[in-house]
């Protein structure tokens, strides 16, 4: 039966030729494939100069002067994860306390919607707004708070002064707002995806709430937040305008973290436009450690996710 | 079963020292509570001063005048960001003519023809990849394509910037929008004799439009308040632009740059371009949002 049909439809003309349609999406979908390998490629090209002549050193060593046509990037590598880590820090407890204030019945659902509305918009301001708006408020805060931590903690290498406006403590309080965002909403999914019958099950054995969100729900849920932090360290190390407005962008390695500091993306930010010769391929060389960095990170993140999503979906 | 409960609920148990464990597990659960309806409503803190400082340092300077006139040297006082708007405009404008058409088609590709198909899921991994990629990437990659081969800083290298930035997004929410196609309507397509091209193009797409239109905006939205990818790529320029090809204003880097500056007149307008920008991102936002909330 199947044949003769075939034949009516090829008579009729509607598969004359090859799907021209199919052809022109296939090819969208290996332009977007390669574009990857592409913009790779050409970061590699361009920064191969100086892979060439700096090698490995370039990750060692902390020396960023151009017009000496020296190039290390240990201080702004090490600022990368000092920030990002810090950050992480202040948005984990807030991001999980919203994510189960959001999938817990507290208060009112319009509450609730009102402060997934919060969540959202705090994604959707600029990230160049932020450093505005860090430079308005929270340099003088860090820098009162920086003043007092020198005085009284001062013996510790992590508070010792002087404390600056402009460092790695203020551009961490920003990035943990930015990134507040895609913790809250990844690790949300993570608590809604926790079955029913789970909660209900605690509760049938007398847990209080909060016996069955430690006990029970937060444990089901644990590789999605871990998921969600992940994924939230990756965002905060390529986050570049607002951190580059408010960290010093210092090539100086410190322990303290009331005094400047760079990151990566900073660095690109600042010399891209006027870097000349070898300093180019240098920041080429930058850009491509950041895109092995940031990469890496999202890729186990997306592992644990996708692990999470599978070893989920069965419970029902 | 039914010892446990009462044994550790207490409410049949006359032993006071019981009791006093009930209550204290009860407050306990208040305390946890309260400490995290707290933390959750310390996150309006950072929003609510965002908004008030722009209002209020953003207000002032907001008028006509500020649309139609050219950035002020430095020291001046006057003028506005005409041109930093039509940059942005344009620049996302390219970016969205590039990463449209690349992304929907993709997203029919992955969703519509071989949705099991190695390219599919090499689609699907590279756009969960590229969303994750620093904005600055882009910029560093069209810095590379095109400042670096045509020898100028451009709205062009803006653009194609922005596109790469663009085109993650808008194929992961187009998949979504062809998944939330029925599967009937496309067998009722093929039913009636429609070729794959006709039902994609007269069934699947007028009903997944208005969900593409959403993704889309959403990446507008994005792009538009987007500055790493533009700093050294458009770079800036205070006069009004001739062509796409050379130096281009934009929103995002006229804030940047008159935020570092100690005059206190271009400090308030980069407030003001905040306000303006905050504004048109919120505006496409919601704009996606509501095209999406009709379908249903």
């Amino acid at each position: 039966m199947p044949a003769p049909q075939r034949d009516i439809i090829s008579q009729s003309g509607y598969r004359a030729g090859p799907d021209l349609f199919k052809i022109l999406c296939q090819g969208a979908a290996l332009v977007t494939v390669l574009l990857l390998g592409w913009i790779i490629y050409e970061i590699v090209e361009s920064a191969w100069p100086s892979i060439q002549k700096f090698g490995l050193d370039f990750i060692t060593t902390s020396a960023w002067v151009p017009n000496r046509e020296r190039f290390g990037v240990l201080p702004f590598i090490m600022g990368t994860l000092a920030s990002s880590l810090l950050a992480i820090l202040f948005a984990f407890p807030l991001g999980v306390s919203i994510a189960i204030f959001l999938s817990e019945n507290f208060l009112s659902p319009s509450i609730r919607q009102t402060m997934r509305f919060v969540v959202e918009m705090l994604a959707a301001i600029p990230s160049v707004v932020y450093g505005l708006w860090g430079i308005f408020i929270i340099i003088p805060i860090v820098k009162a708070f920086g003043d007092w931590a020198v005085a009284s903690l001062g013996g510790f290498p992590l508070f010792s002064g002087p404390a600056y406006g402009n460092s790695l403590l203020t551009a961490s309080v920003v990035l943990a707002i930015m990134i507040l965002p895609t913790i809250t909403a990844i690790s949300r999914n993570a608590l809604a995806a926790v079955p029913k019958t789970l909660r209900e099950g605690t509760y049938a054995l007398g847990a209080t709430r909060w016996e069955a969100i430690f006990s029970v729900i937060l444990p089901t849920a644990a590789p999605g937040i871990v998921a969600a932090t992940i994924l939230g360290l990756g965002r905060a190390m390529g986050e570049t305008m607002a951190v580059a407005m408010l960290i010093g962008n210092s090539s100086r390695l410190s322990w303290s973290v009331l005094s400047p500091s760079g990151t990566l993306a900073g660095l690109l930010a600042n010399q891209f436009g006027e870097a000349q010769g070898l300093q180019v391929n240098s920041l080429m060389y930058a850009a491509l450690i950041l895109i092995a960095i940031t990469l890496f990170v999202n890729l186990i993140g997306e592992a644990v996710l996708r692990h999470t999503q599978k070893a989920t979906a069965g419970i029902r | 079963m039914d010892s446990i409960a009462s044994y550790s609920l207490g409410f049949f148990n006359n032993d006071p020292s019981e009791n006093t464990k009930v209550i204290a597990r009860s407050l306990k659960n208040r305390i946890l509570s309260g400490i995290c309806i707290a933390l959750s409503l310390l996150t309006m803190v950072p929003l609510i001063s965002i908004i008030f400082l722009l209002l209020k340092k953003g207000l002032p300077l907001l008028g006509l005048n500020i649309f139609t006139e050219l950035p002020p040297a430095a020291g001046m006082a006057g003028g506005g960001f005409g041109n930093a708007i039509i940059g942005t405009l344009a620049m996302v404008g390219i970016g969205l003519a590039i990463s449209g058409p690349a992304g929907i088609l993709s997203a029919i590709y992955i969703n519509e023809y071989s949705p099991a198909s190695r390219l599919a899921q090499a689609v699907r991994m590279v756009a969960k990849l590229l969303t994750g990629i620093p904005s600055i990437i882009c910029g560093v990659f069209a810095f590379a394509v095109v400042v670096m081969a045509t020898g100028t800083f451009s709205a062009y290298a803006g653009g194609l910037a922005l596109a790469v930035l663009m085109l993650p997004t808008i194929i992961l929410t187009s998949e979504q929008a062809l998944m939330g196609v029925q599967s009937a309507y496309r067998e009722a397509a093929y039913g009636l004799g429609a070729t794959r091209f006709q039902a994609i193009a007269r069934v699947v797409l007028p009903d997944a439009f208005p969900a593409i239109m959403t993704g889309v905006m959403l990446a507008v939205a994005r792009a538009a308040g987007e500055t790493a990818p533009l700093i050294f790529t458009a770079l800036f320029s205070q006069f009004w632009a001739k062509s796409l090809n050379e130096p281009t204003a934009s929103l995002s880097v006229l804030i940047y740059n008159f935020s570092t500056v100690p005059f206190p007149h271009q400090i308030a307008m980069a407030w003001t371009a905040s306000l303006v920008l905050v504004a048109f991102v919120t505006l496409a936002n919601i704009t996606a949002q509501t095209i999406f909330s009709r379908r249903h």
